[in-house]
């Protein structure tokens, strides 16, 4: 059964490799997933330790459904202190290697210390075996999953890799399974690398027995019908999250040219449709691909209709890609964004801080804090497509100075550069912030702000706030399953109301990446969506687990909690800008200037937004320093942290 | 003569939904290795082909096992194996032109579709429509569509070159 995956605790320094069960009560407490590795992550790092070094710990796991009949227990999670911020790293990412893994047996990993040489990881059915990794190193994340499967002789291995740029330590590299599904946020790619870790394969045929089968088929079935009728889903099921990228532009909601604007104008080669006709013309009509066990397949195939990589097979793009090799940079052609997105997919790094960090770069040389000498003469305007893609290349390798120095990550690169470089750089935590334009909607800036893991959508963004939902509406779902009777407001650009959809959405977000479903089966585009209300029937008919909707929001408050109490441990201070709950000034400070009549003009209000984090902290049960209140400890069951219960 | 499970690949997405329904709805369990259907893959082109049993008229696993555990049921237009007699040679696994015949290796006994006594969950569970359920005869019937609805496209295209020409 799925209660009895195993945890291993791997030691990559002596090699030695314990296995054990992962109690009940300990499932009771953080179900699995995200949360239990934040439990984990806690327990087993020491304040202060170098992210890049052998004393930073590496969590990865699935949920506590994976590979159960669960809709879309695809998810696999990646956690470690972050190697971009300093703070909580973090990133999830689809495919098939969680419920492989879950298969092997195991549903958690913690891996310690730094290997001697180039590693990988051989995991199958309960064994597990560290394996030389020196002929893998330099290859590209697809060579490599290609080539352990042909050394170890089985087609079906599925395997998590870092590409060069894990290797060469780029702090926002990620972790990679698949053609494009990668675990993109905070560096957990350089984690890897820096522990001489290439590779995790996993491998397994045990059984794991379903608590009541019949049930849970039937109730599935219910499942999967409700999450596909849903309109928004079916739009990501023909054109992917490309036709979020458009949708937002139409009204002024991205960012363009490192936050000088707010919308894409004259950009139709890269709008969902046109990028839906290159797949059709490349792949046939029927080109979207799903990950395991999901009805949404909102994953495109396509091939690289011209230039150098013509031809070239590769997955995607999404939402992101559009964001970083056209909106950010302003660049519009189609064929920058299909070989962009295939660099950074073989080369494992995250598309999101590649394309906001050349942007970046890109204000700073057009302002002439950057000149032709840090370029290496690289002319990097805005709109160069060529300085672009050559950047990409220059940062994965680590090559000139900029590359060199932007491959560190915003927060470093910007005291190499020197002068008021930071000023201009859009980050939370020193993440860099989804191609996203928050300025017209406070509950959008409000969840960038407070994000665990940096500035980032998927930990607590309150996407249908954009829906204006009737009030009625929004108290269904906000009201549930803790009652809620303060305001609620329907309109985007309000403030009050909005700490209560964010902190809701935190738990929601958090719970989802417990159970290792995908956030497009929840409260997330969809207000029509499971949510606490549903899961208690999908764990009992799956585990045998019993839960009320209510113990699932706290297990989810008590996670999120204790990646909290990572951050500050971490040395997390409300106002601070690099690691703080707070917005760059540009928020602030500079209106936006394109959209549609009730976006333009608009800023956040400093006062209005400071007292939404003072309302998100008290639902919280936070001091108005964010630091949590002895009460709310307790009644989480978090008073005695670190616990060591595994 | 009754329905066959019609697999068009070039509507599987690849997510694998049909091979944990199999396996949870025959054993109670999810394992892909339990499965009587399994999507075989070539991940860096993007193809994916779901496998499972033909049914077929002359059975090849039918007429080489050696102890006649295999036969046709006709009612549901399949082909059966009577665990009770199989020995587990192997034999029908290897002589298999599909690969549709499994060997457990926990329970030790060959095991393949059977048609979930005709409610394939499969079929049930695809929303794409890649694995679907229909009368034998009317297989080919969408695929002539399909290539008739192409014929008549090319054939507007032509009109409209034409026009304008002159």
């Amino acid at each position: 059964m799925a209660l009895n995956r195993k945890i291993a605790y791997i030691d990559l320094s002596t090699g030695k490799i314990e296995i054990k069960p992962i109690p009940i009560d300990v499932r009771r407490k953080f179900l699995g997933g995200r949360g239990l590795d934040a439990y984990l992550l806690y327990n087993h790092t020491e304040k202060g330790c170098n992210p890049l070094g052998p004393k930073n710990t590496l969590m990865v796991s699935g949920g506590i459904l994976t590979a159960t009949l669960a809709s879309a227990t695809a998810r696999t999670h990646v956690m470690a202190k972050s190697p971009l911020g300093g703070m909580i790293g973090s990133a999830n990412m689809g495919g098939f290697f969680a419920p492989e893994l879950a298969w092997a047996g195991f549903h958690h990993l913690v891996i310690k210390g730094k290997a001697e040489k180039p590693v990988y990881l051989w995991i199958h059915n309960g064994k597990i075996e560290i394996r030389d990794a020196r002929h893998l190193w330099g290859k590209t994340t697809t060579e490599t999953q290609w080539a352990i499967r042909e050394e170890l002789g089985d087609d079906d291995i599925k395997s998590m890799v870092i590409g060069p740029a894990g290797e060469n330590l780029v702090r926002f590299a990620n972790v990679m399974t698949g053609i494009k599904n990668s675990g993109g946020r905070t560096g957990m790619g350089a984690v890897m690398g820096s522990k001489n870790l290439k590779a995790i394969a996993a491998r397994g045929t045990l059984d794991i027995k379903i608590a009541h089968p019949k049930e849970a088929l039937e109730y599935n079935k219910r499942f999967i019908d409700q999450i596909t009728s849903a309109k928004v889903n079916q739009t990501q099921g023909a054109l992917g999250t490309p036709f979020i990228w458009g949708a937002t532009n139409s009204w002024g909601g991205v960012r363009c040219r490192n936050f000088q604007y707010n919308q894409e104008l004259y950009c139709d080669e890269i709008e969902p449709e046109a990028i839906d006709e290159v797949c059709t013309e490349t792949m046939g009509p029927d080109h979207m691909a799903g990950c395991f066990g999901c009805q949404v397949h909102c994953r495109a195939k396509y091939k690289i209709p011209t230039g150098p990589y013509a031809g070239v097979y590769d997955e995607g793009p999404e939402y992101t890609s559009q964001g970083a090799f056209c909106g950010e940079p302003d660049c519009r052609s189609i064929e920058t964004l299909l070989t962009g997105n295939h660099l950074v997919d073989q080369w494992g790094m995250d598309n999101l801080e590649t394309g906001s960090i050349i942007s970046w770069a890109m204000e700073l040389y057009e302002l002439g804090i950057l000149g032709s000498k840090e370029t290496d003469g690289l002319d990097l305007r805005f709109g160069n497509d060529e300085a672009l893609l050559e950047m990409v290349r220059r940062i994965c390798f680590r090559e000139g100075w900029l590359g060199d120095t932007l491959a560190e990550g915003g927060i470093i690169a910007s005291e190499k550069i020197g002068k008021n470089s930071f000023d201009y750089l859009i980050q939370v935590k020193g993440v860099s912030n989804l191609h996203s334009d928050e300025r017209g909607t406070p509950a959008l800036a409000l969840n960038i702000a407070t994000a665990s893991r940096g500035s980032d959508h998927l930990r607590s963004r309150p996407a249908i706030d954009l829906y204006h939902l009737p009030e009625g509406v929004l108290r269904k779902i906000y009201g549930t399953p803790v009652p809620y009777d303060g305001p609620l407001s329907s309109e985007h650009t309000e403030y009050i109301g909005k700490p209560w959809q964010v902190f809701w959405q935190e738990n929601c977000y958090m719970a989802v990446d417990c159970l290792g479903i995908c956030k497009y089966h929840t409260v997330f585009l969809g207000a029509t969506l499971p949510n606490f209300e549903d899961w208690p029937k999908v764990l009992y008919y799956n585990t045998g687990l019993e839960f009320t909707p209510r113990e699932i929001w706290d297990i989810a408050a008590r996670c999120n909690m204790i990646e909290r109490l990572f951050n500050l441990r971490e040395g997390l201070i409300r106002e601070d800008l690099y690691r703080g709950d707070m917005l760059n000034h540009r928020y602030f400070d500079e209106p936006t200037r394109r959209g549609a009549p009730d976006v333009v003009g608009r800023v956040i209000d400093r006062e209005k937004f400071k007292k939404m984090v003072d309302e998100f902290y008290e639902h919280k049960g936070l001091d108005q320093n964010g630091i949590p209140k002895p009460e709310t400890l307790k009644r989480l069951g978090l008073e005695k942290e670190p616990s060591h219960l595994l | 003569m009754g329905k066959v499970l019609a697999i068009s690949q070039e509507k599987c997405t690849g997510c694998r939904l049909c091979e944990v329904v199999c396996s949870v709805f025959h054993d109670g369990i999810s394992n892909a290795a339990r499965s009587r259907i399994k999507v075989m893959k070539w991940e860096s082109e993007g193809l994916y082909i779901p496998m499972s049993c033909q049914q077929c008229q002359d059975a090849p696993c039918m007429i080489i096992c050696p102890v006649k555990a295999i036969s046709r049921d006709e009612s549901l237009s399949r082909v059966m194996v009577n665990q009770n007699k199989c020995i587990g040679c192997r034999a029908c696994v290897a002589v298999c032109p599909f690969g549709a015949m499994n060997f457990n290796i926990i329970d030790r006994k060959v095991f393949k579709c059977d048609l979930c006594d005709g409610d394939p969950q499969c079929v049930r569970f695809c929303e794409v429509k890649a694995v679907d359920y229909v009368e034998a005869d009317r297989v080919s019937t969408s695929k002539k569509r399909s290539a008739a609805e192409k014929i008549s496209a090319a054939r507007k295209e032509a009109a409209v070159l034409e026009s304008e020409l002159h």
